[in-house]
């Protein structure tokens, strides 16, 4: 059994976490279930919060290894390595802290004295085996009773006074385990007590150890340094005492290094530095000082790099620095699962990283040092071995173990040996150790987003694996980070990575990433030199050939034959020649840019698309075949826009793509009817190369070409100050073509004259006439046209409530009418033949409206110059703003019989009602009549009330009036206001023909107020007067009311009358009868004369105003004067 | 001996000179990257594009909290790095319109970042991201302990004046790759072997 296989990896018990070793005797297992139950409680279930104790079973007669006894004087002892093999082990397994002796022993045991001298045997055999250790020894009795409370059993005090004194134990080292229900709780109480004594054990075991100290000389003992403080570190941490325990790991580190380091011993130092290193990273870490473990871990690579040791062991130290870094990792992120911390400068990623380079050191250190030689064989006897099988000092070397001069013993055996650990290292499987450790990495770069060294790691992995032979998980990996290399632009990346995937794809005959990796380093982002590429174009070539593309370089020579079988098989298979490229997603050589020759075609022209095609490969690259799809099937049917050469061999130059040189190609085709105002766009480009024979390679355009980089190379030329320009002669730049994937189809351009003849403005509900009048300009006789009006959209909603259209003028046009009028068939059109049809528009609200006026026809057109007949609606359009005004305007006046206005009206007094209309047309308008309809009660006194306006023309702002004499009985709520009725007007323009329709207008006349009066007061007189003649001036008072009425009548006085009656009078008029008073007047003066006047006073109706009374009498009469020779007093006042 | 000290301390600071320089745009991919020597140009490719990584954490958290730029110092980059990398970001014009007027460009405007330097490296990485996101990253190596901050500075400042000077250049288009013989100058200055 060699002893460098463990490839310095950590012993197990210095990664453990050390706890108190504490053993069990005489706990019998097989036939006591009493004893198991026992066990188990100690054993199971021991969580954080027990105490940190180790147990174990051990028979009673259990021998311990035997203890040498300890030298007293260091004089001339020379140590021969620094810790052995077994130590740690030996304290943490074999030697008890405790030793714990089990018996049943109940305190009423008849056979008391028996048994007590057989549990002091017990003891004592224990003891024997001890001798010369400090292990406690204590003492459980087992009992079947639960104890008395204590004090109270005084034969057990007694009794355990004399077991103690049997066994010699202390009183304190002697328990009671009552074996009842509440065993785990006795067995917890029992374990913390075991615990208090094991810590006493170490603490005596650490103090013996210090005490050497002082025995120890510099010179020789240098090695008992390091040794004395770990050990009493170890002590401590085994007492769970780790501030202590680090504070002499810390000690015993730096002894360490005192350590005078050579060819011979640097192995061994290194080994035990490593381990001493971990102790105080992993306490650290553990004491949540991470800082404090970073920077001694940095302490310790710092002061070990150096220590290389024998260069032909070079690469043993660097598969040490790769452990040294691994374990760090681990423990940094077990740290950080237990709670820690970490940023993205620092965390266990780049140790796992660091240990990958160490690794990848030690493999090519490997490579160098462990030639396979022929020659060479394995030394025998072999120099690893040893006769136990194990060394017996950590990191000594096997066939010279204890040695510590700086010379080997034996130069030939010690050649040996090297050789041996070459032959090993030769073995070994690096690879196997690089890729977990740098997936470790990748995986805490990615935790903490650091996804460029991710990738950078990953591609190493790649590499790794490549080197590996595993040639399918390499490739996976490097398409993986490809396209992030590819989307920041990293061209000298992309290129070394694709460079190695093509040789993976090459090794694997993965024919469709060969292709395109191929094409992309043929790209125009491939930083390879033109010699490289024209071997790749080759190699690309001779894949659609279906041949075997060249080997890489520096492939694997058996690799490469192996390879050359798979692509012989997959020339074989003929199901996969046909292969396609999505080519966005790549930087491949060929690129294209399609465009639409302008924005948008008429639906009668062709559509012109040219498209442009250039290679940056070195050789010319011919092709089959190009095609470009649409959205729209039709088109990719009819096959208007391939380019094949499958029919006759091509032209020079024409299916051949130079280096560098753009090529175009235009196309065209006539667009479906039925993509009238659609867009068209470009799905697709599809480039053919290869041929049927061997392989056909398609390069598939998503959209209308462009690649994975040409988005910002194009968002670059649009940045360039530079004019890109070029004489027509000259060929076009290429950064100048831009890309134009979809075009617009439009309807035919319409050949066909409209036009609206109206009569601005419109009057409100007059029927305004719109003469819509079309002429045919086509060449060809059109069919179908259909008219359409309608209210443009985006107007104010209401004005399709008061806006209808009708054709018929003849019709009443009323609320059910629409507000438009679709599709109205107008029949064929002959070239030139000129159409006119009339709508009616009512507009019952004033107002602007704009309306759309269009007509569509059918005509068959001809496209282009190969005479495709097409049938095609077209659409004029035509808007029209119509202006609508009230066409007049309608006031109404009342007045009483003696033409005075009024506001009020008086029950049962007639009075007159007139109308005015005030035009407010522009255009004349005539009333062909008004008409009066009167609401009850309201009624004319002379029957049925006739109107005056007939036929009557009105210019702009003239009034026509119109009057009746109307009466209305009393109401009861005349006060607030009576309806009178509605006046209806017969009118139309007096430019409209006579026999249009008269529009109708009816007005609401306004209410009126209607008052009540008590009293009616008429006055009697002649109609003129003469000077110094009699004029009689009666006056009847009428009582209206049912009520008898009391009237004071005061008469004034005149200047220019004398008159005789009562001046002042009182009288008294029943219900509805009447009154006289008589005056007899004699004028004075000859003119227009006031008349005396009559005041009434109705003294049961305080509130009737003078004022009303005051309107029924005349005021003034006309005097005439003296007749001449008529003799004026030949009347007497009668 | 205090001669034979400063002597060698002087002789040092000249060592201090750039094994690397690259300047990285905004979408971050490089406008330039010279390198000493030539032959290991895919390392240094790598090298620069890894620091990325810290840098764009860095503006990220810049964005964040408006805290004092001085206080972004990276303290540790990569602590087990074979060199010294120093990022930074100068200001340049958002990239949509066309090349304004040169704008006086402060150095201390910037951020610069830097690794702490172990004994056990080899080379650091320094760089400086100014307001508009382009970065400058110089890589050190890092054998040369004893350089101080300011030398760190003043070589920035350098390498910003003459990306200053290329971008005032109106035959130059903004995020195209530098190609210019003055610039080429500058840059060969700061990597000269001593």
């Amino acid at each position: 059994m060699p002893c460098v296989s463990n490839e310095w990896e950590l012993p197990p018990e210095l990664c453990c976490r050390p706890m108190p070793f504490v053993a069990l005797m005489g706990l019998d297992m097989i036939y006591n279930a009493v004893h198991r139950a026992i066990w188990e409680a100690f054993s199971a279930n021991r969580r954080t919060d027990r105490v940190p104790v180790s147990f174990k079973i051990l028979p009673g007669d259990h021998e311990f290894p035997k203890c040498r006894t300890k030298r007293t004087s260091y004089e001339w002892y020379i140590p021969k390595g620094i810790l052995k093999v077994g130590w740690m082990h030996k304290h943490l397994n074999v030697i008890p802290a405790v030793a714990v002796v089990f018996f049943e022993l109940d305190w009423d045991e008849p056979q008391w004295r028996e048994r007590q001298s057989e549990c002091s045997t017990r003891v004592e055999i224990v003891r024997q085996s001890l001798q010369g250790r400090g292990t406690k020894v204590a003492v459980v009795l087992i009992q079947k009773k639960a104890p008395l409370p204590p004090g109270e059993d005084l034969v057990a005090s007694e009794r355990a006074s004399t077991l103690c004194a049997a066994c010699e134990l202390s009183a304190k080292a002697l328990f009671v385990l009552p074996h009842t229900d509440h065993i785990v709780g006795y067995i917890i109480r029992l374990e913390n007590a075991f615990y208090e004594l094991s810590q006493g054990y170490y603490h005596a075991e650490a103090r013996k150890v210090k005490s050497h100290k002082e025995l120890l000389n510099r010179t020789t003992h240098q090695l008992l340094f390091v040794r004395h403080q770990f050990k009493i570190g170890f002590f401590c941490e085994l007492k769970q005492d780790t501030q202590t325990a680090l504070k002499h790991y810390k000690n015993a580190y730096s002894h360490v290094h005192e350590l005078r380091a050579y060819d011979t011993n640097v192995h061994e130092i290194k080994t035990f530095a490593g381990f001493i290193n971990y102790k105080i990273c992993r306490l650290c870490f553990q004491h949540n000082l991470p800082l404090d473990a970073i920077s001694q871990f940095r302490k310790h690579v710092d002061l070990c790099k150096t220590k290389s040791g024998s260069s032909e062991l070079a690469f043993e130290h660097a598969a040490w620095m790769a452990k040294q870094y691994s374990v760090f990792g681990d423990l940094f992120d077990e740290a950080i699962k237990l709670g820690l911390t970490a940023i993205q400068t620092q965390h266990p990623g780049f140790y796992y990283q660091q240990a990958a380079y160490r690794a990848q050191d030690r493999k090519k250190m490997a490579l160098q040092l462990c030639k396979p030689l022929a020659s060479v064989v394995y030394p025998l006897p072999d120099p690893l071995e040893t006769p136990s099988g194990k060394l017996d000092y950590f990191g000594q070397r096997p066939w010279r173990q204890g040695h510590q001069s700086i010379d080997p013993p034996d130069p030939a055996r010690e050649r040996e040996g090297i050789l041996a650990l070459q032959l090993h290292e030769r073995a070994v499987d690096h690879s196997g150790l690089i890729i977990p450790t740098l997936s470790s990495a990748v995986a805490q770069f990615k935790k903490y987003k650091c996804p460029r060294m991710k990738n950078y790691l990953m591609v190493q992995m790649g590499e790794e694996y490549y080197c590996a032979k595993d040639y399918t998980r390499s490739l996976t990996l490097f398409n993986y980070v490809l396209c992030e290399y590819r989307v920041e632009r990293w061209w000298m990346i992309l290129t070394s990575i694709l460079s190695t995937a093509l040789k993976c794809a090459f090794l694997m005959a993965q024919v469709q990433d060969y292709i395109t990796i191929s094409m992309e380093l043929l790209g125009r982002t491939s930083t390879l030199d033109d010699e490289r590429k024209s071997v790749i174009q080759k190699n690309l070539m001779k894949v659609l050939m279906n041949t075997c593309p060249d080997p890489e370089p520096a492939c694997d020579e058996a690799a490469i034959e192996v390879a050359k079988r798979l692509w012989k098989e997959a020339a074989s298979l003929k199901t996969n020649n046909m292969i396609t490229v999505e080519m966005q997603n790549y930087v491949p050589f060929v690129e294209c840019k399609a465009a639409f020759l302008q924005e948008s075609f008429s639906v009668d022209s062709p559509v012109k698309l040219q498209l442009s095609l250039r290679a940056g490969c070195p050789f010319p690259q011919r092709y089959s075949h190009l095609s470009v799809t649409f959205n729209n099937q039709a088109y990719n049917v009819s096959g208007s826009c391939d380019l094949s050469c499958t029919t006759e061999p091509p032209t020079e130059g024409e299916l051949c793509l130079l280096g560098g040189k753009v090529q175009r190609h235009d196309f065209s085709f006539v667009a479906e009817t039925s993509d009238t105002g659609k867009a068209i766009e470009i799905e697709s480009v599809r480039l053919e190369l290869g041929s049927e024979s061997g392989r056909r390679l398609v390069l598939h355009w998503l959209g209308a070409g462009g690649d994975a980089a040409s988005a910002r190379e194009a968002q670059q030329v649009s940045r360039s100050s530079r004019r890109l320009q070029h004489l027509p002669s000259e060929e076009p730049h290429w950064d100048s073509i831009s890309i134009r994937a979809s075009t617009l189809v439009q309807a035919r351009t319409p050949r066909l004259t409209l036009h609206v003849e109206h009569d601005p403005p419109a009057l409100s509900f007059e029927l305004f006439r719109l003469c819509v009048c079309t002429q045919s300009r086509e060449e060809q006789p059109v069919s179908d046209v259909q008219l359409t009006i309608s209210l443009q959209p985006g107007q104010d909603a209401n004005l399709s409530q008061t806006t209808h259209i009708t054709l018929d003028c003849n019709e009443q046009c009323d609320d059910s009418f629409p507000a438009f009028l679709h599709n109205i068939p107008l029949g064929n059109l002959q070239p030139g033949e000129r159409m006119e049809k009339d709508i009616f528009v009512k507009t019952t609200l004033v107002g602007s409206r704009i309306f759309v006026i269009s007509v569509a026809y059918t005509v068959t057109a001809m496209v282009g110059e190969g005479g495709h007949h097409l049938s095609c609606r077209c659409q004029q359009d035509e808007t029209v703003v119509i202006e609508t005004l009230q066409p007049f305007d309608m006031s109404v006046k009342h007045f009483s019989m003696k033409v005075e206005s009024m506001t009020r009206i008086y029950s049962d007094d007639p009075f007159l009602l007139q109308t005015n209309i005030l035009s407010l047309s522009p255009c004349p308008i005539t009333i062909a009549r008004g008409c009066f309809r009167l609401q009850p009660p309201m009624a004319s006194p002379d029957g049925d009330p006739a109107s005056h306006l007939k036929q009557v023309q009105l210019q702009k702002d003239e009034i026509g009036s119109d009057c009746c004499c109307l009466q209305c009985p009393p109401v009861p709520d005349g006060q607030s206001g009576v309806a009178m009725g509605t006046y209806t007007i017969f009118w139309k323009r007096s430019s409209a023909a006579p026999n249009d329709p008269l529009v109708t207008t009816v007005l609401t006349l306004p209410h009126v107020i209607v008052e009540t009066i008590p009293l009616y007061v008429h006055a009697e007189m002649p109609a003129f007067g003469r000077v110094r003649e009699v004029l009689p001036l009666r006056f009847q008072l009428h009582n209206r009311t049912a009520f008898v009425q009391e009237v004071e009548a005061t008469v004034t006085a005149s200047d220019a009358f004398m008159f005789s009656g009562n001046k002042l009078v009182r009288l008294r008029i029943l219900a509805g009868c009447e009154q006289e008073l008589l005056y007899n007047l004699y004028p004075l003066m000859p003119g227009f004369q006031a008349l005396p006047q009559l005041l009434l006073r109705l003294l049961h109706f305080p509130g009737a105003t003078n004022e009303a009374l005051q309107r029924l009498l005349p005021t003034h009469i006309f005097v005439k004067p003296q007749a001449r020779g008529t003799n004026s007093l030949t009347l007497a006042a009668g | 001996m205090f001669n034979v000290a400063t002597g060698g301390r002087r002789r040092r600071a000249f060592c201090t000179m750039a094994v690397c320089v690259a300047v990285i745009t905004k979408e971050n991919y490089p406008l330039y990257i010279s390198n000493v020597p030539a032959a290991n140009e895919l390392k240094f490719h790598y090298t620069v594009h890894t620091s990325l990584d810290v840098v764009e954490e860095k503006l990220s958290a810049v964005g964040k909290t408006t805290s004092d730029l001085r206080e972004l110092y990276l303290g540790l980059l990569y602590p087990t790095e074979d060199y010294k990398v120093y990022p930074l970001m100068c200001e340049t014009h958002p990239p949509s319109t066309p090349p304004p007027p040169p704008i006086p460009i402060f150095v201390g405007d910037g951020m610069v970042f830097r690794s702490c330097p172990r004994a056990h490296a080899f080379e650091s990485r320094y760089g400086y991201v100014a307001n508009t996101k382009v970065k400058f990253v110089i890589v050190i190596d890092s054998s040369n302990t004893s350089f101080r901050d300011n030398e760190i500075r003043s070589m920035f400042r350098k390498l910003h004046t003459a990306y200053t000077d290329v971008m005032c250049n109106p035959f130059y288009t903004p995020g195209d790759p530098i190609q210019s013989k003055t610039f080429d100058d500058v840059i060969s200055s700061m990597m000269q072997v001593c």
